[in-house]
């Protein structure tokens, strides 16, 4: 008996040991290993002060985030301790929470007020990215289906307004209802023959798709242009006025924006989105409680590339001109890292990937050469730490929270 | 009156012979066993029944309805539900998520409907809710409901591939090994589960290996030796045919 308690005490001196070693071990790790990345483009000499200073500071960042982690759970206790008086006074525990919601509302709507216009300029790319992502998310973060040549839906959806609009003389709002259906179209036919395969082979599929419909842009000279791009697009008119200026076309970016998150919000918790969840969890369960896979797959399919649709039209008004080099590859792998990074299924999640990843490039411009080195190791980091991404997908049902109360209070939650 | 009807059902995996014309017929209201050695094509056989597989030859009717060559959804929607052996819950939803989503060849929302959220709209979902509540405390999970599937200890889960089984309205429903990795107290709860399942109404099929929950609860009995059913009868029966004895004790020397 004894014995075996001086044998746990050991492994215990070993854990914590174990522990402390990876305290200091883990910062010297990371930066190593953005040092070695760092080295090809700046010789020895820097790529061993980046090494000894990122060490330091990614230590102290730790030393201080352990500091910080003891400091907020004083804090818990005191907070509790308040807001269960406060509970008693306002009976309403969410208050905070709503007023910065409000708060943030507040700001997102007074941008152009105080901006630059180049600020401005990136939060409407932002938007746009946005729409995209949610679109993208229906598909990969909903129902599972790995879709890597979803760039193909934006470049129908742009190419449609274009040539609708240079061509046969077509504005935005009758553009844009055609333009979507042209994407939600071609997402069906995609869908088709790609539903019979899974997983890795899905996703060569689709990437195969959208290097077609690239090909197709560049090569098609005579109606797209070819690679010269086709130019002199309108922007949209609201009232007769052209949305020319920066901060009206952000004012209908943001307004895209809301409808895009609350319509993907109301189809995810539905019956729709439940099937759909239901899919990317188990298809051979899902299919034996009655779902017809093919069939929501399809959905799926034909509603992200809604959305990538419209964010095409939306972008082609903007830039008012297209060129096949705004929709290659990458373009579809940097809305996948959106989705990623935010959390595959999340909404709000989705939403904060895409500002983060239209944003952070650019400023990290100032150190030029490296931004995309620097923001690639962050993605990896990011993916080592916290592989769920930024938030967790919410619940599917309306009652989510209510059912507690439903329950008498026993429920038990473990998402946070 | 006859609610299954099983004639000459055959499935070949290329050279393997998975079943070989197996027929069977199950009464509205009983509850049928089918047992027999590992390998024997017991789940083949539920496979082929709720169209996941596609069998070779053979027919299948339920309700005086041909439904060999259904689409799942369909055989779902006709009123066949299933568990399966290795459990297949939806892990990343809500055990509540489980039973509502399982509604769902009983429910009709499209998804305009759900963007538009109209009247007709709300009162399914309500609907939903109030039946999942109901369902879960059917299997006694009502506790759990807020507690996302895998995070439910075994016997739990078991239950709740039953509640969401049950939740798709079946008339027909095929158990695969309930009680598998149960310890008794557990097995006596599922039994006395079944049975309540019986009085609800529904028809019951179960593969399983615990001849104690077999011989107590089925009143037909299949057995499948290599795919081929080597004796059909009531306990009492299947207890004394010398087929089943060398079947499961191999034969005497």
């Amino acid at each position: 008996m004894r014995e075996q308690r001086a044998e746990s005490k050991e492994q215990r001196a070993k854990d914590t040991d174990k522990k402390r070693l990876g305290f200091v071990l883990r910062p010297v790790i990371i930066a190593l290993w953005l040092a070695l990345l760092f080295l090809p483009f700046r010789g020895i000499k820097d790529a061993l002060i980046l090494f000894v200073t990122l060490s330091i500071l990614l230590f102290i960042f730790r030393a201080l985030s352990g500091y910080a982690k003891t400091l907020t759970e004083k804090f818990n206790v005191i907070r509790q301790s308040v807001s269960s008086g406060l509970e008693t006074v306002y009976a309403r525990p969410k208050t905070p929470r709503f007023v910065a919601y409000l708060l943030l509302l507040g700001f997102i709507l007074s941008v152009p007020f105080f901006a630059k216009d180049y600020f401005i300029d990136v939060l409407i790319l932002a938007g746009i990215y946005v729409i995209l992502a949610q679109g993208l998310n229906v598909v990969v973060g909903f129902a599972g289906l790995l879709n890597l040549g979803f760039v193909a839906f934006y470049a129908i959806g742009a190419y449609s307004y274009a040539l609708l609009n240079t061509k046969m003389g077509l504005g935005f709002w009758s553009a844009l209802p055609l333009s979507v259906v042209l994407a939600s179209f071609s997402g069906f036919l995609l869908a088709v023959p790609a539903l019979r395969l899974k997983g890795d082979y899905l996703a060569i599929v689709t990437l195969g798709f959208g290097e077609i419909v690239r090909l197709v842009l560049n090569n098609w000279d005579s109606v797209t242009k070819g690679p010269n791009g086709i130019g002199g697009i309108e922007p949209p008119y609201l009232f007769a006025t052209p949305l020319g200026g920066l901060s009206y076309y952000y004012y209908f970016i943001l307004a895209f924006v809301a409808l895009t998150v609350f319509m993907v919000r109301r189809v995810y918790k539905s019956r729709t989105g439940r099937a759909w969840v239901a899919i990317r969890e188990d298809e051979i369960a899902s299919s034996s409680i009655g779902i017809n896979t093919t069939a929501y797959k399809l959905y799926a399919f034909a509603f992200g590339a809604f959305w990538a649709g419209a964010a095409g039209a939306l972008f082609a008004a903007k830039m008012q001109f297209v060129s096949p080099e705004s929709f290659t590859f990458m373009e579809s792998v940097l809305i996948l890292s959106m989705v990623i990074l935010g959390g595959l299924g999340s909404i709000p999640g989705v939403i904060l990937g895409a500002v983060i990843l239209v944003i952070l490039p650019e400023m990290l411009r100032e150190i030029q050469l490296y931004r995309m080195l620097a923001l690639g190791s962050g993605l990896v980091l990011l993916m080592i730490f916290r592989p769920q991404g930024l938030f967790r997908p919410g619940r599917l049902s309306r009652l989510a929270g209510e059912s507690r109360y439903l329950m008498g209070g026993k429920g038990v939650s473990f998402r946070s | 009156m006859y609610l299954l009807e099983v004639r000459d059902l055959t499935k070949h995996f290329g050279g393997i012979r998975a079943i070989e014309e197996v027929r069977f017929r199950v009464m509205e209201g009983s509850i049928t066993s089918i047992i027999g050695p590992n390998g024997a094509g017991k789940t083949t056989l539920f496979n082929c029944l709720t169209g996941i597989t596609q069998p070779t030859k053979g027919r299948v009717s339920f309700l005086d309805t041909e439904i060999t060559g259904f689409r799942p959804s369909s055989i779902v929607k006709l009123g066949i539900a299933r568990t399966f052996q290795n459990i297949r819950l939806f892990k990343e939803m809500s055990v509540f998520e489980n039973i509502m989503v399982s509604q769902h060849c009983r429910t009709g929302a499209g998804l305009f409907a759900s963007i538009l959220r109209g009247n007709a709209f709300k009162k399914e979902e309500k609907i939903i809710e109030e039946k999942a509540l109901e369902y879960l405390e059917l299997v006694g999970l009502e506790d759990f409901a807020e507690t996302l599937s895998w995070n439910l200890p075994y016997g739990s889960q078991k239950r709740l591939e039953i509640a969401r089984a049950i939740a798709t309205e079946p008339r027909l429903m095929l158990l695969d090994e309930p009680t598998a990795g149960m310890n008794p107290q557990e097995t006596s709860e599922m039994m006395e589960l079944i049975k309540k399942l019986q009085e609800l109404g529904k028809t019951i099929i179960l593969i399983e290996h615990d001849m104690k929950v077999v011989m107590g609860i089925s009143e037909n009995i299949v057995v499948l030796d290599h795919g081929v059913r080597i004796a059909e009868g009531t306990p009492g029966e299947i207890r004394k045919n010398p087929l089943v004895i060398e079947a499961y004790l191999g034969k005497e020397h």
